[in-house]
């Protein structure tokens, strides 16, 4: 099965019985859920600009979607990225084929399916834990547990197996990725249920305690399953996509280490100035801060990767993708311990201003260098000579990056903008606006926002194509990008 | 130098994931244990009781409506947020909530003491349509409410599990939990000292307008009204709890 993609390797040595299967059902699970998902928050996003678009209905509300939205991007598309691509990398990077034989790592994706229909069942019923990004109940986590622990076990054993000497450091990331992500969700998700027969249970802890073990969890989610394991993506596949090597190992053992020590303490920071005590909330803020610092090093590690190799950007469109992505990383790590700040959190909190810094994030970054690992793989695993076309690629990029520049820019508007109408006072010292004059003031930008969400939709659209046309075979016949237009080809 | 050892965790599975587990362990137990042992983590505070089942009921309600993606229950001692919404939110009026609901998205106000400030008439008119009594609202509308039966018929259970959990529902409490629930949406309730001293402040009678049935809608609004009311301002003195 795996001797398409074997003839691409350039190792001479022995061939190794690659399974790619679960890597190409991952692939396209990413490109499906990634879709539903963006297709969802534009929804939702509409929702808020017109508010008659929920219809009234409990299955469509705006409350019941926006959990779908967030878990379909962060779990399903993230995580099926991460899924994928951390089994064809650990292969690849360990030259062996995953521990488990056939049944376990295909256990571990349909088994992640089937947590995601669950999960997503569960959001449009009403079904919840009411924790933000934790909202699956209690026997859908217990699920999650098993196949995670599948998971690690894959992971590891093929570690294990492995014929290389070192651990390439995009494992690194991927392990610490699993580890954390095993210890937050247990963590999380402490709680009774009601009734062995039914749906509902109790969180064990409450108010207080019950909000930093959510946030040291939600911020974690960040930080690990969005942060640590699409850095395991960008380890490989940039160096790969751009034919050089990773600009410095030092670093990169320097700001992993560093990254993932400093990322837990982070968590305080969505509650700055709430009843959790002052001096947990100066711990968040000051890990916060100092995160900017190995955020960093994964950002120059991967820009840097590309000394000697810029100008390969012109001309692939792929490539350019991932380190777009990596500037979005570096802007949105830049951005978030800034708003950390209590000064800045104290107008920023509970504003769109976060919904702007998290799509920087979750669009810019994961979304990006999910892209570019998918236009990376497609060929690869089909066996295809190269994309059906790269200039619906460049498209795409096109249409993602106006799309994403809409959505942060309206949102740090009507961000900071009711952030401030917020705490406006008139000259004779009364607050200046009632709280709907506020939300009536964002109708705009929320418009904008919304703009920018489909254009974003529209580019993911042009991927499914692409992707499709690529499986079947087809090749575009099309100009390479970046030749000059003056002169003649030959 | 350290950096030179590093190939040690790069040929050893078991070290790295050790390492990894070492390093990401320790940020959670130095933030969160002191949560739970530390005395002034939790202001002493006069008021602060379990919800009553109708309350929780509602409070599930709540939850179930993700009415947290756009609504938080955390005012910050802020003079605007003091102002509009009143005293700053105390960590003893959270500490019967499981799960916490501060939120962290203010789409719509804050609703940390929300209750009290309308009528019920007005709670249940805006949750069947918001822009019927606020024009320029972008709340979804959330008319089935009022027209389903209230589905809680289990009560005993959810206090027995409360209480597991650590919300001190007293014997009494679990045993009246089905009868409170009917009763607090009656008008029989305000006149009735016992359930008055399980719930005090608790609002009571018919919320939604039609006394036939035990809706939904009663549920919620009776959760709303007690947001925010257990604790009496007037009387809390904050020296006493300088932490």
């Amino acid at each position: 099965m795996s001797q398409g993609s074997m003839a691409q390797a350039a190792s001479p040595s022995v061939a190794v019985d690659y399974n790619m299967d679960v890597v190409r059902w991952g692939a396209l699970a990413t490109v499906f859920w990634g879709v539903i998902g963006f297709v969802v928050g534009d929804v939702i996003a509409w929702q808020l600009a017109f508010p008659a678009l929920n219809f009234d209905n409990e299955f469509l509300n705006f409350g019941r979607l926006r959990p779908l939205h967030t878990s379909a991007v962060i779990f399903a598309f993230g995580g099926n990225a991460l899924l994928a691509t951390s089994f064809y990398v650990v292969q690849r990077t360990c030259r062996a084929s995953l521990y488990g034989g056939k049944a376990l790592p295909a256990f571990v994706f349909w088994g992640y399916q089937l947590f995601i229909v669950m999960a997503a069942i569960g959001y449009v019923t009403g079904v919840t834990q009411g924790r933000e990004y934790a909202e699956p109940e209690w026997f859908v986590d217990i699920w999650l547990t098993i196949v995670w622990v599948c998971y690690l076990a894959v992971f590891v054993g093929t570690l294990l197996k492995r014929t290389e000497p070192h651990i390439y450091v995009a494992n690194w990331f991927y392990l610490a990725f699993i580890v954390t992500i095993a210890m937050l969700h247990l963590g999380n998700n402490l709680a009774i249920p009601v009734s062995l027969f039914g749906t509902k249970s109790y969180s064990m802890f409450s108010g207080v305690q019950d909000a930093l073990t959510q946030w040291w969890y939600g911020h974690n989610a960040v930080g690990f399953f969005l942060t640590a394991g699409f850095l395991g993506m960008m380890y490989y596949f940039i160096p790969k996509r751009a034919e050089r090597p990773v600009y410095s190992y030092r670093l990169s053992i320097i700001h992993f280490w560093a990254l993932i020590f400093l990322y837990i303490w982070a968590g305080p920071h969505h509650l700055h100035y709430t009843a959790l005590p002052d001096w947990a909330q100066t711990l968040g803020m000051t890990f916060s801060i100092m995160l900017w610092m190995p955020s960093w090093g994964g950002m120059i590690n991967g820009l840097m990767t590309l000394s000697g190799a810029w100008d390969k950007l012109r001309t692939d469109p792929v490539l350019r993708f991932m380190v777009a992505a990596v500037g979005f990383y570096g802007m949105s790590t830049f951005e978030g311990p800034v708003m950390s700040i209590k000064a800045v959190n104290g107008l920023s909190h509970y504003t769109d201003w976060t919904i702007g810094h998290v799509h920087s994030g979750a669009l810019g970054w994961v979304a990006f260098v999910s892209f570019g690992a998918i236009y990376f793989l497609i060929p690869v695993l089909w066996n295809r000579e190269r994309l059906y076309s790269m200039r619906l690629v460049a498209h795409h990029f096109w249409l993602g990056t106006i799309g994403i520049v809409l959505y942060i820019t309206s949102m740090w508007v009507s961000g900071i903008m009711q952030g401030l109408m917020w705490r406006a006072y008139d000259e004779l010292g009364f607050l200046q606006y009632s709280f709907i004059e506020t939300v009536e003031a964002m109708h705009p930008y929320y418009i904008i926002r919304a703009t920018g969400g489909l254009l974003f939709v529209l580019g993911s659209l042009l991927m499914v194509w692409n992707v499709y046309k690529t499986i079947k075979g087809d090749l575009r016949n099309e100009a390479p990008i970046g030749t000059p237009a003056t002169v003649a080809a030959e | 130098m350290l950096l030179k050892k590093h190939h040690i965790v790069e040929k050893n599975v078991f070290v790295l994931v050790l390492g990894i587990f070492l390093t990401i362990i320790i940020g959670g137990i130095v933030e969160i244990v002191p949560l739970f042992t530390m005395e002034q983590t939790i202001e002493k505070v006069e008021g602060v009781r379990p919800y009553s089942p109708l309350e929780q009921a509602g409070r599930n309600i709540y939850l179930r409506e993700g009415c947290y993606n756009c609504h938080s229950q955390q005012i910050r001692p802020f003079r605007d947020e003091v102002e509009r919404y009143g005293h700053y939110s105390l960590a003893a009026e959270s500490m019967y909530d499981h799960p916490f609901q501060w939120g962290s998205k203010r789409t719509g106000p804050d609703l940390a003491r929300v209750g009290g400030k309308y009528s019920n008439d007005w709670h249940v008119a805006h949750m069947i349509d918001p822009r019927a009594v606020v024009p320029e609202s972008i709340m979804p509308g959330y008319p089935f409410l009022a027209e389903r039966n209230l589905n809680f018929d289990d009560a005993q259970a959810h206090l027995e599990t409360l209480k597991m959990v650590g919300v001190p529902y007293t014997d009494e409490m679990i045993a009246s939990a089905k009868a409170d629930l009917y009763l607090q949406a009656s008008e029989d309730a305000a006149w009735d000292d016992d359930f008055l001293a399980r719930y005090p402040n608790a609002a009571t009678g018919d919320f939604d307008g039609n006394p036939q049935k035990l809706t939904e809608m009663d549920a919620l609004v009776a959760y709303l009204q007690v947001l925010g009311r257990m604790v009496d301002f007037t009387t809390y003195n904050p020296q006493m709890n300088l932490r």
